[in-house]
């Protein structure tokens, strides 16, 4: 699913960006087009192979239940019946959407970041754009063993910190409500990095004179940064929140790593990729293919709606 | 310990069908020394591995021409691995198993039923029962473990609290505990601490003592709804709610075994596994055990890992044949002199007893005394999931444990329903 729509927003920004005049050089088609499909296959192959295939083995199985050892058998739609009944899934979406929404609040933070980055002159800018990059690199495992650390409620630097200024921090990993804001902190922490390089990398493009005419014209930084650095960097931010959307809907590994399975907290935090792994756990496959599905088409559903709004509000240059 | 009695009698008339319907079986008297073959032993504990090379060194002494490939799987993987083989009738030749997965291969026909040259007198009765299904015994107990408590003796002398007794009783054990929490507030000291996830290390073994049971015997309905049951669970509850022990939160954040090895706990509930973490810990020389305390009985869960066959195993002979030497007193005396297991057959286990300064003889005398099956089914991993979804509401006081007792019973009645279709 990822790597799918990556590829989808890196054809659509250039696209969109310069239309390819058309026409020319029909003589030559056939020919190649041949050699296209020839480089494009080897990828392509991998992509129906290990992508498309999986796609479609999913669907059927989700129209199974499973008996322990491969034996299945077909069951329509029982496994979206009970799914549409179930108050798990339901609260799982509704995790899902929420830490998604807080992963968003990140891409603000990055792009103020990229700015202070990209000002000119600035002294170590790489080695602060390592510091960044560096929990996005670092293993989510590993990120996660520090951050339990951190968040521990008795013996934690974090509530160690708060009661020095009086007051007493929960346990921020184990509490419900409190949990999956925590959790989307580090999650934010994470992404940072990532998401910084990409906005970076868009505000470099900027042409240097617009600046120059703006404080010709007397233009503060403030409103160089919201009239020429915003709107020009439209396409960078819109393809980052896609991203973002996209990883929001996936969350698994931070909060199984972070809270763990035997958590109190986990079932009224659990996210819909939680819930499809604790459904295989169990040895439900059907049902959790068709979490699965669900997931697919949420994904779907946001991407396309973030590509249809994007209309409104990315300028291409 | 009338209930272990009983258990005794229907298992030894089990064991009497299974004698009699399972002539067709070979036998080590039978086997063919000279047999050549290649076969597979699939185990997950790496720190095994070095007894395990010994044990297959003394096996070819006896069966030279049977080479045997070691296949090592961590225990995440191992049992997802093994489902999979199971499914392209590819399984290992011999491999470990445990009680929560057991009866899902035995009842689907996977493996292959134990020789007779496997005398079950020589293991603790209540593991022959965990490997039996249907009155046929599968696999051979390797190892066991029971849960006593484990107690740090300078806190107790710190709070001025006795030290525990033989025979004590729950009241006792809920006194000392809020005592001691009362008394060392100030450094952040609990009297006790609950490991809660899974019940084998507390919540199994006080639904037993307070008479109850976690599934029936013929593992086809819920005892959670029982009053015992939720006496059972009443009393952990209560641990937690008074402050005797810490919260589920805090368990999560620190898990109980940090909690003790730091200090920060007077007592912990655990088991035999825990031997080598106490033992090359700060705090081992204020180390001593106690048995659990007891209610209506004395009892605690005992669980252990068995060498199983599988059916499907092409060179059966020289699988059985290694299953035989797996289960000869020789191969659990080598286990307990490398330390990592304390052995199932009975009398080897001197030298894991003497590998730690406190008193490890109470696992011993509590798994012949007082030891209770570990409660499973064919889909235990089902109503687990459901254990751990519904019962930190009632540890944690957030509903009334018996609401909570009875909903886990209906649905883990439906689970187990669901399994025998």
């Amino acid at each position: 699913m990822t790597s799918s729509a990556v590829r989808e927003a890196d054809v659509a920004a250039p696209a969109a960006a310069s239309a390819p005049p058309a026409g020319r050089g029909r003589r030559r088609g056939r020919s190649d087009l041949g050699w296209a499909l020839v480089f494009v296959l080897p990828l392509f192959a991998g992509i129906a192979l290990f992508y498309l295939w999986p796609i479609v083995r999913n669907l059927w199985f989700s129209f199974t239940e499973w008996g322990p050892f491969g034996d299945s058998e077909w069951v329509g739609l029982d496994n979206y019946i009970e799914l549409a009944g179930d108050a798990t899934m339901g609260r799982a979406i509704l995790n899902t959407l929420g830490y998604t929404a807080m992963l968003l609040c990140g891409v603000p933070l990055a792009i103020y970041f990229a700015s202070l980055l990209n000002r000119p002159g600035l002294r170590f800018a790489n080695l602060f754009r390592t510091a960044f990059f560096l929990p996005y690199v670092a293993m989510p495992a590993a990120i996660s063993m520090v951050w339990r650390i951190i968040y521990n409620g008795d013996f934690g630097i974090l509530n160690y910190a708060l009661s020095l200024i009086g007051i007493d921090g929960p346990s921020w990993l184990s509490t419900e409500g409190v949990a999956l804001v925590a959790v989307a902190l580090v999650g934010i922490w994470i992404s940072l990095g990532f998401n910084l390089i990409i906005l970076s990398a868009g505000m470099k493009g900027i042409p240097v004179e617009l600046y120059e005419a703006a404080s010709l014209d007397g233009a503060t930084r403030w409103k160089q940064f919201t009239t020429i650095t915003v709107p020009l960097l439209t396409p960078s931010i819109f393809f980052v929140s896609v991203m973002t959307v996209i990883a929001g809907f996936q969350v698994f590994d931070l909060l199984y790593a972070l809270m763990g399975t035997q958590n109190p907290a986990i079932d009224k935090t659990q996210s819909v990729v939680y819930y499809f792994f604790t459904n295989i756990k169990t040895g439900d496959n059907g049902y959790a293919a068709a979490i699965g599905v669900v997931i697919l088409l949420l994904v779907g559903i946001f991407t396309l709606l973030q590509f249809r709004l994007q209309k409104k509000w990315v300028t291409y240059v | 310990m009338r209930r272990t009695a009983l258990l005794a009698g229907v298992a030894a008339t089990a064991l009497l069908l299974t004698a009699c319907s399972s002539n067709d079986g070979g036998s080590a008297s039978t086997a063919d020394k000279d047999m050549t073959a290649e076969i597979n032993y699939a185990f997950w504990d790496a720190t095994q591995e070095a007894a395990i090379d010994t044990i297959i060194e003394e096996f070819n002494e006896e069966y030279p021409n049977i080479t045997v490939k070691k296949d090592v799987t961590p225990y995440s993987e191992f049992f997802g691995k093994l489902q999979t083989q199971a499914s392209s009738d590819t399984l290992p030749d011999v491999f470990w198993m445990n009680g929560p997965n057991f009866q899902l291969y035995a009842s689907n026909d996977k493996l292959e039923p134990v020789t007779d040259a496997v005398d079950p007198a020589n293991y603790p009765q209540a593991l022959n029962d965990l490997y039996s299904f249907d009155g046929t015994q599968y696999g051979v107990p390797k190892d066991y473990d029971t849960v006593a408590v484990f107690y740090n003796k300078a806190l107790f002398d710190q709070a001025g609290v006795e030290y525990p007794t033989e025979g004590w009783t729950w009241d006792e054990f809920h006194q000392k505990a809020k005592a001691i929490s009362d008394a060392l507030k100030a450094d952040g000291v609990y009297g006790t601490v609950n490991g809660l996830s899974g019940g084998q290390e507390v919540y199994y073994n006080t639904i037993l003592q307070a008479g109850g049971e976690v599934i029936s015997a013929d593992s086809t309905t819920s005892g959670y709804d029982s009053p015992e049951a939720i006496e059972g669970l009443q009393f952990v509850a209560d641990l937690i709610a008074d402050g005797s022990a810490p919260t589920l939160q805090q368990l999560s954040d620190t898990p109980q075994n940090v909690w003790f090895v730091n200090g920060k706990s007077a007592m912990f509930w655990s088991g035999t596994w825990s031997n080598a973490e106490l033992r090359d810990s700060a705090i081992v020389d204020d180390i001593e055990v106690a048995p659990l305390p007891k209610n209506e009985q004395e009892a605690t869960v005992i669980h252990g890992l068995a060498n199983v066959v599988a059916k499907s195993s092409k060179n059966k002979a020289a699988a059985q044949a290694f299953q035989e030497f797996l289960a000869s007193e020789r191969a659990a005396v080598i286990q307990a002199e490398a330390g990592a297991a304390l052995p199932a057959y009975s009398g080897t286990q001197t030298a894991f007893i003497e590998s730690a300064p406190y008193n490890l003889q109470v696992f011993r005398d509590e798994a012949e005394n007082s030891s209770f099956p570990y409660p499973v089914s064919k889909n235990t991993a089902a109503w687990n999931q459901l254990e751990n979804e519904l019962l930190p509401a009632a540890f944690s006081g957030e509903r009334p444990v018996a609401d909570v007792a009875k909903e886990l019973a209906e649905k883990m009645n439906e689970a187990l329903a669901e399994e025998n279709e």
